[in-house]
């Protein structure tokens, strides 16, 4: 068996969607995440276990507002987004034919529709007529570690000519021409992930990967309305970010090697699904990776509270965020940064700039407060 | 962030309870301030949900839509918003004093200004968007609106672009005021939940402010404080709530959405008058009273603008006006950081420990020293003061000291822990310095190479010069047609 597998236990790996793709380059220095991600592992069901359940949740009316939306664009063969393909493209899509891949019939499995997207997507390829085909809903795979992991398909892929685009589908809202831009640059890196997908399949089929388009179509609501708006978004720099981190998950082989052999973070489910593993000996199990806290975590990561909580418990200045850490010539921990600045500690070569800093800021601290 | 700030935060941290970063109040706090804090339906940009208002901490009002996906029960909503805040803005109006200009006719300016607190950067961001949907809509023809709403969403615009001046105090989000004179031992990350950084700087009894804030994470404990709700709310009590009065519009449902709300609204209501108490406790910097002024200027003109029937804001600023307005808040918030500055030693000693302020003993000086010949003589008093700080100034760097506001000095040299300077302007136009104008040997002095003083304006090309390079002049706003009835659903 596999070493990731065991890392794992007896549950088949988590599929990895779009959003935890694309949420793998925001911690990229974190071996605890890489490794754990790389083995497929439920980090959320890992993190409730402990004790410390991921603070995350999708509101309901979040995601009907998302359904009703998607459904109005893809409305009579995804009429009105071909209006704005024409538009923001610029080009005189007379007509464009419509193809739901996920309609494949019964209830097939991820590898059967995968292969049905592969099929209908080389032919794609192959003929570049004039006319403009839309694919939705294609299957696509990404390698992560040796996994492969199928992506969620909520997003069309365009056919014009000899070139792909990948078209993403957001329901948050454009304002006179702006939209929050944490959201555009989530909906940017979730748009690579495709990309990079798609890319990769058209080189496996023996076709020039770089007939997909690094210009992504953003479709969201403009203003206070239902009625869609597209945008280019270039993802070249989300795209390189991504082959990085990707690049790391692969090498995640030495980092694990490195780790004890009988280390799992198996949560021996009994048959009804019920995690039996003793908490204690899993939190020893998941220290025994070396994480890199981050206030940024409490957005990204389902174990963000127990690494918080591991990070409070060590005194960690990383506690308290990058700005304060940078501030502090990167001194790692509270006690330390304390000792240099009360002078009870001497500091180590290197430290001597910070420390004479810390002291001065101490001395000036207390004479006016 | 200065070492400084980091400090306090360590310290905040090893002892548990947050740590004064400021001595003074820097932001100006009206004597009846309007809290307002909006809930907006999740997935919506500007869809109200809830909203809870007003002056009195005893008298919050409570404003709901029950099904928030109903554009006409929105804009009962905004009609509602509009009965509490167009009233509290008026009557700030009718007070004035006359104002003197020197080569200009004296104007009338505003005795207060309004002063809207929301929690956190979220409502502010909120109140900007509903400003924008409402501002355009029209009482008469399709889609009328009470004549209300489009005030209100001009007086939001108005709030929300002054917000975004240094300084300026109309529209103040909590958790940003409270930051600003706090350091906790937290992350900026999570000084962003109000009740959490509460917790740490005023704890409940028999609580460290660590475990205060941990407990304030909970949403079940202190609901998040707007405008997003907290996902597991929506699910288990809106939704059902919101579903009943679908099926059944009748008072009791729109009282259960009411209620349902009130849950999540009534525990902030509480920790915005709480946080409004603990800045009231500081006593204000000299600062904030010319700051208001301006706050109060603004309005005025705003006032102004109003009555003479002008049209709504622009939907978005032309490039000339953005540019300029860029070069207005570089100014205004280089501006702010000095006067902060010069008002309170704990924001100085940030700016010693850059070098770029110090303090120190006077040694020596030379009142009476004066520089250049016959006719152009000028008297420039020098002083040699001696400090530990590591001021890091060039010779001829201009600088101000707190003790003599208008004064201003040079740097004439910087050697071992002694600085000698020379008093240029602020010491009286005599043949001898005004008394007290040049420090004695012995007394503690500060100064720093801050100026508060506003540079002349950039000189931009007016609006209709815009180069097309940059658009070209910005199209006057022409109030479309389709403006009011531009869809909100
Ligand atoms: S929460 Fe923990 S495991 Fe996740 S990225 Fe942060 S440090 Fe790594």
């Amino acid at each position: 068996m596999d070493r990731l597998d065991l890392l794992r236990g007896p549950v088949p790996p988590r599929p990895h969607d779009a959003r935890a793709i694309a949420a793998l380059a925001a911690n990229p220095g974190c071996a605890r995440r890489a490794v754990l991600d790389a083995a497929g592992i439920d980090k959320d069901a890992t993190a409730t276990h402990l004790g410390f359940p991921a603070p995350f949740g999708q509101s309901p009316f979040a995601i009907t507002r998302g359904n009703v939306f998607e459904s109005l664009v893809k409305e009579s063969g995804c009429a009105e987004l071909l209006r704005l393909l024409r538009d923001i493209l610029d080009l005189p899509i007379p007509l464009a034919a419509y193809n739901d891949l996920g309609d494949v019939g019964g209830n097939p499995s991820a590898h059967l529709r995968h292969s049905h997207t592969r099929k209908l997507i080389d032919r794609a390829a192959r003929d570049a007529d004039d006319a403009g085909t839309l694919y939705d809903h294609p299957l696509l795979r990404l390698d992560i570690a040796g996994h492969s992991s199928y992506l969620e398909p909520d997003v069309v892929a365009f056919r014009l000519g000899g070139l792909f685009r990948i078209v993403e589908i957001k329901s948050f809202a454009v304002v006179d021409g702006q939209a929050e831009p944490d959201k555009v640059a989530a909906a940017a890196r979730q748009a690579a992930v495709y990309v990079l997908a798609l890319r990769n399949l058209l080189r496996e089929l023996g076709h020039d990967p770089g007939r997909v388009s690094h210009d992504v179509v953003l479709v969201c609501p403009e203003n206070f309305a239902n009625r869609p708006t597209a945008t280019l978004v270039d993802v070249r720099r989300e795209l390189a970010v991504l082959k990085r981190q990707l690049a790391r998950m692969t090498r995640v082989g030495t980092m694990v090697d490195a780790l004890p052999p009988e280390l799992t973070f198996d949560l021996a489910r009994d048959a009804d699904g019920v995690p039996t593993r003793p908490v204690a000996e899993l939190r020893e199990a998941v220290r025994g990776v070396d994480a890199r806290y981050a206030p940024d975590c409490l957005s990204t990561c389902d174990l963000c509270f127990f690494c918080r909580d591991e990070a409070s418990a060590e005194g960690s200045t990383d506690l308290l965020g990058r700005q304060v850490r940078d501030a502090l010539g990167g001194v790692a921990t509270v006690a330390e940064a304390l000792g240099l600045a009360d002078g009870s500690l001497t500091p180590d070569e290197g430290q001597e700039e910070i420390a004479r800093l810390l002291r001065l800021a101490d001395r000036i601290y207390a004479e006016v407060s | 962030m200065s070492t400084l700030a980091a400090l306090a935060r360590l310290r905040a941290l090893q002892t548990g309870t947050a740590k004064r970063l400021a001595t003074v109040r820097h932001c100006h706090l009206s004597e009846r301030p309007m809290v307002f804090i909006p809930l907006r339906l999740a997935g919506e940009a500007a869809a109200p949900l809830a909203a809870m208002a007003g002056t009195d901490p005893a008298r919050p009002r409570l404003l709901v839509v029950p099904q928030p996906r109903d554009r006409d029960l929105r804009f009962a909503f905004t009609a509602e918003l509009a009965e509490i805040l167009l009233p509290y803005v008026e009557g700030l109006q009718k007070a004035t004093e006359t104002v003197e200009r020197r080569g200009a006719e004296p104007y009338e300016r505003c005795l207060d200004a309004p002063q809207l607190i929301v929690p956190n950067r979220g409502a502010v961001a909120f109140v900007h968007m509903l400003g924008r949907s409402t501002r355009f809509r029209r009482a008469e023809g399709p889609y009328a609106v009470h004549p209300s709403v489009p005030v209100l969403g001009r007086w939001l615009t108005f709030l929300a672009q002054r917000a975004q001046y240094p300084g300026s105090a109309v529209l103040l989000a909590a958790t940003e005021a409270l930051s600003l004179h706090w350091a906790t031992g937290q992350s900026m990350l999570e000084d962003a939940n109000l009740a959490s950084l509460l917790g740490w700087i005023d704890p409940p009894a028999g609580m460290t402010g660590a475990s205060a804030a941990r407990e304030a994470e909970d949403p079940l404990v202190w609901p998040p404080a707007g405008p997003a709700t907290d996902p597991g709310f929506d699910t288990e009590v809106l939704v059902p709530a919101i579903r009943a009065y679908e099926q059944r519009p009748t008072e009791r449902a729109a009282a259960r959405v009411g209620e349902a709300v009130r849950t999540q609204l009534e525990p902030t209501w509480g920790l915005m008058w709480r946080a409004i108490d603990l800045l009231g406790g500081l006593p204000a910097g000299p600062g904030t009273a010319a700051r208001w002024e301006a706050d109060r200027a603004s309005f005025t003109n705003f006032t102004a603008q109003l009555a003479e029937g002008g049209p709504p804001q622009p939907k978005r600023d032309g490039a000339v006006g953005a540019a300029s307005r860029l070069a207005r808040m570089e100014r205004a918030q280089a501006s702010y950081d000095a006067q902060r500055a010069y008002d309170d030693p704990l924001v100085m000693a940030g700016h010693r420990l850059t070098g770029e302020a110090f303090t120190g003993t006077v040694v020596a000086t030379d009142p009476d020293h004066t520089e250049g010949e016959g006719r152009g003589r000028k008297l420039r008093p020098l002083l040699t003061i001696r400090t530990t700080d590591p001021a890091r100034l060039a010779p001829g760097a201009r600088l101000g000291t707190p003790e003599r506001r208008g004064q201003q000095a040079e740097v004439v040299e910087i050697a071992g822990g002694l600085v000698t300077l020379k008093i240029i302007k602020g010491m009286g136009r005599g043949k001898a310095a005004t008394p007290g104008a040049v420090p004695e040997v012995g007394e503690r002095v500060c100064y720093a190479a801050l100026s508060d003083e506003f540079q002349p304006p950039a000189s931009l090309p007016a609006p209709e010069d815009t180069p097309w390079t940059h658009g070209g002049p910005p199209p006057e706003h022409v109030p479309a047609d389709e403006d009011p009835e531009e869809e909100w659903s």
